[in-house]
């Protein structure tokens, strides 16, 4: 019998330099230091049946990402989460394991939208930057090039508000479907924030329909 | 902001004003995660209740120098030891680098991101000489002086080891202490010296002058090279009477435990991979061979260890890969038991395990057989040469009909492409000679067509001889450049229809290994000069600092011509001989004229040929009596004479 759990984790500290790819093979090696018997896929080149739920950009921490993994053996979640704490590198932090139907579809077409929390590592004028946002959000298109395509980024902003918090963040919630996904790094474009003097974090994943 | 952190952490913060400017720093550049550490099996201690801190050193790119075996090695030990701790550094990229002198970062560890300045001592390897601008730039990088006595008390000691440093004398300036041959032992027995003279508060000439005594310790400081007129080497000065003349390079009598807690990056780097060392050291002979001289005698692990550290490591690291380490796995005693036990353990695991070094036998392809597992790599074979009379001079013999016989087989198999390494530029080799490389390729794929029809392919690798230090070929000159380019195009001419594929090596870095693997102590300027005007990563691709080496010979007065071109005298004194590897000069000799006679030796655990090893490690031989040495018995032997004799 074969067994689908799905991990809650975090992405912390320097694991933020890992990219999605990297991080499917530190879930691979993870279970198999685990001693998780990994189930593969039959073909040529068998691989171990791992998803991840959504591609987290190079550099982004995150509190809610989702892997998903299938394992030849039924494991009671305490035992099963002991063994993956165990192996982790430093820089992963489970939150929350759970068991799921082994015929679900696959994690990636389940989620709907994303929510970030930017914040600023350099001085910046919150006034300056709430006045941009509005502008932004007052455009009725924002039509952007990615990879020689156009494509309208506003409505893949769904919420969009500066949060008066200590520190201050910016909050968004973005598409995050695998036919249109919204990009936190487009956003901070538009509002004329250089990338590198922000710290991304990704708060949320939801799950189609679960959001309000 | 980083006060009220927004974001737990688990990481012990420990310089928080790096930490800041590197999260700015980052995003900017390639493949970030090479500088910031945190890989699984990495270990952090806490400095303060450390007394000796060491940072091991690759000077290249991180994702060549973290599978290191030999920096593995040295980072599980040391790091059991209570009082000491080990970190590691890699050479930033050049975008790295440029971020990392813009903002004055100095190069740090990755472990706890301290800069390398504030350890004790830096261990610098250096497998290939390819590295030596790169060893400069990171100790710049590291905002330590690059010159050995420019480094006062307030820096750490500068030591090196490896294959390269068996000729020292092109790093001497930079480096206040080499570590000759095998690190296991020497390493930690420098390190107690270090803290027993670190706990006197000594000036740093006694450091020197304390490790100088260590055996296999080589302190350049101590030695002045002489030359004559003409520039040659003529003798070593002693400039402490007390140093040793001769420095002996350190071996392990039994082969010490393997490490199997190896560093899992969090990015893809070339070597994905558990390496284990099933034995050191080759009883082939083949007169080029650098490894196969200085790394004698043979020394073979237990099957049972191999397939012990195999399991451990898995557990411990859950790498998909194992590469099985030897300078010639065919010559492994108990191959097929080796093979056999691997097989029924880990078949089942989905493993990729690969056995490199097998000789030209159709028994190798049954070892192939049993160790393919789901995923299939290439199957390689190293003729060397083509040619009967190049195979007597080298000393590498193989028959052509065996050779065809085994690629039939391989294709047979299921294998498609067939590596091939090649070397030219051999002493006294004809254009005919690599005329022969050509048909012999494509009389192979020819057994490939046999076989398996035109899906079969043959890749051929061709690299050029340069002559080594300490190989009895040391006397002889290298190609020049136009000569190396003839003899590339004859086989770029000969290899260019369906089912070839050619590599070799660009004239330009055959050259620059010549002159940095040949040099003496002159060298140092030329190595000083080049990387000041910004000669780095000369192991690249696309070698492109040739100019400014060429300038940097110039402005030194040297020529590169008497290191690369010249063939020595026999008379000769080399600026490298003060280092003994355990293999003596006059059996190099020995070997350098049969090999102008074209005469064979074979493999010397059948017959001793009195390279010199067992004598200069006697004493460590019979520490360790049994098989683990495949040395024949010469005691035994003069013995047995002895008794003849006086019959």
């Amino acid at each position: 019998m074969n067994y689908r759990y799905r991990i809650n984790y975090s992405k912390k500290n320097d694991m933020r330099y890992t990219s999605n790819l990297d991080i499917h093979k530190m879930w691979e090696r993870t279970f198999r230091r685990a001693k998780l018997p990994l189930v593969y896929s039959q073909g040529f080149h068998p691989q171990p049946k791992i998803q991840l739920a959504c591609p987290l950009p190079l550099g982004f921490l995150s509190r809610h990402e989702l892997v998903d993994v299938v394992i030849g053996q039924d494991f009671s979640l305490e035992l099963f989460t002991e063994r993956i704490e165990k192996a982790l590198p430093s820089g992963i932090g489970i939150n929350q394991v759970t068991v799921v139907n082994l015929h679900d579809p696959a994690l990636q077409t389940q989620i709907e939208s994303s929510e970030y929390h930017i914040y600023f590592l350099e001085n910046f004028d919150q006034d300056q930057l709430t006045k941009e946002l509005t502008e932004v959000l007052a455009k009725p298109n924002i039509i952007r090039n990615r990879r020689g395509k156009n494509y309208d980024l506003r409505p893949l902003i769904l919420e969009a508000e500066m949060i008066d918090d200590q520190p201050p963040y910016l909050r968004l919630i973005l598409e995050s479907k695998p036919s249109a996904t919204g990009r936190p790094e487009e956003v901070l474009d538009e509002l004329k924030v250089p990338l590198e003097l922000t710290r991304i974090i990704r708060n949320s994943l939801f799950f189609s329909g679960s959001k309000k | 902001m980083n006060n009220t952190d927004p974001f737990p952490g688990d990481n012990l913060e420990i310089n928080t004003s790096l930490e800041e400017k590197l999260e700015k720093i980052l995003p900017l550049v390639e493949k970030p995660g090479r500088y910031v550490g945190g890989e699984y099996n990495s270990i952090i201690k806490d400095w303060n209740n450390i007394s000796t801190k060491v940072a091991l050193v690759f000077p290249d790119i991180y994702d060549i120098g973290v599978s290191n075996l030999g920096l593995q090695i040295f980072y599980e030990r040391i790091n059991q030891l209570n009082d000491c701790l080990a970190e590691r550094s890699y050479s930033p990229w050049i975008d790295m680098e440029s971020q990392l002198r813009k903002y004055k970062i100095p190069l740090y560890s990755l472990e706890t991101k301290t800069p390398l300045k504030k350890f004790d001592i830096l261990g610098i390897t250096l497998p290939y000489e390819s590295l030596y601008t790169n060893a400069l730039n990171l100790l710049n990088l590291a905002q330590i002086p690059i010159r050995s006595i420019d480094r006062g008390l307030g820096f750490p000691l500068v030591i090196s080891g490896g294959h390269a440093t068996y000729n020292p004398e092109p790093m001497a300036p930079f480096i206040d202490a080499f570590l000759i041959g095998e690190g296991e032992e020497i390493f930690l027995e420098l390190i107690s010296t270090y803290q027993i003279w670190k706990s006197k508060n000594q000036p740093k000439i006694d450091l020197l002058n304390k490790i100088s005594h260590i055996d296999g310790v080589y302190v350049p400081a101590f030695y002045e090279p002489q030359y004559y007129e003409n520039g040659i080497f003529s003798n070593l000065l002693l400039k402490n009477k007390k140093s040793p003349k001769i420095i002996t390079k350190r071996i392990m009598g039994k082969l010490p435990y393997s490490p199997t807690h190896f560093i899992v990056p969090s990015i893809s780097v070339v070597h994905n991979r558990i390496p284990v060392e099933i034995m050191r050291g080759c009883t082939r002979g083949c007169r080029f061979c650098h490894a196969g001289m200085i790394n004698r005698p043979i020394r073979e692990r237990d099957v049972n260890e191999i397939v012990d550290t195999i399991e451990k490591a898995l557990d411990n690291t859950g790498f998909e890969e194992i590469a099985l380490l030897s300078l010639s796995s065919s010559d492994y005693t108990n191959i097929l038991e080796l093979v056999n036990q691997i097989s029924d353990r880990f078949s089942k695991r989905n493993l990729t395990i690969s056995l490199p070094s097998l000789r030209i036998e159709t028994f190798s392809i049954e070892l192939m057989e049993k160790l393919k597992g789901s995923r299939q790599g290439g199957f390689t074979l190293a003729p060397e040469a083509a040619s009967d009379r190049m195979r007597g001079i080298i000393n590498k013999p193989i028959s052509e009909e065996l050779l065809l016989s085994t690629a039939y087989e391989i294709f047979k198999c299921g294998w498609t492409t067939l590596k091939l390494y090649f070397m030219i530029g051999h002493p006294s080799e004809t254009l005919e000679d690599v005329a022969e490389i050509a048909s012999l390729c494509k009389k192979v794929l020819a057994e490939g067509h046999k076989a398996i029809g035109k899906r079969a392919k043959v890749h051929a690798g061709v690299s050029t001889f340069v002559p080594k230090p300490h190989t009895p070929f040391q006397w002889v000159s290298c190609d020049q450049p136009d000569l190396i380019r003839q003899k590339q195009n004859i086989l770029r001419e000969a290899l260019k229809g369906r089912g070839f594929k050619l590599n070799w090596t660009d004239p330009k870095e055959t050259m620059m290994e010549a002159w940095l693997s040949r040099g003496d102590r002159k060298m140092a300027e030329v190595i000083e000069t080049a990387w000041k005007n910004g000669a780095k990563f000369d192991a690249w691709q696309d070698f492109k600092n040739y100019d400014i080496w060429m300038q940097a010979f110039t402005e030194n007065d040297l020529d590169p011509y008497f290191y690369v071109h010249r063939e020595r005298d026999l008379k000769e004194i080399f600026p490298w001989e003060h280092i003994f590897p355990g293999v003596r000069k006059t059996y190099l000799k020995t070997e350098y004229l049969n090999s102008m006679s074209m005469k064979l030796r074979g493999d010397c655990r059948q017959q001793c040929y009195a390279c010199g090893i067992t004598q200069t490690f006697n004493h460590l031989r019979e520490e360790d009596p049994g098989i683990i040495w495949k040395c024949p018995n010469l005691v035994t032997k003069r013995r047995a004479n002895e008794l003849s004799l006086s019959n």
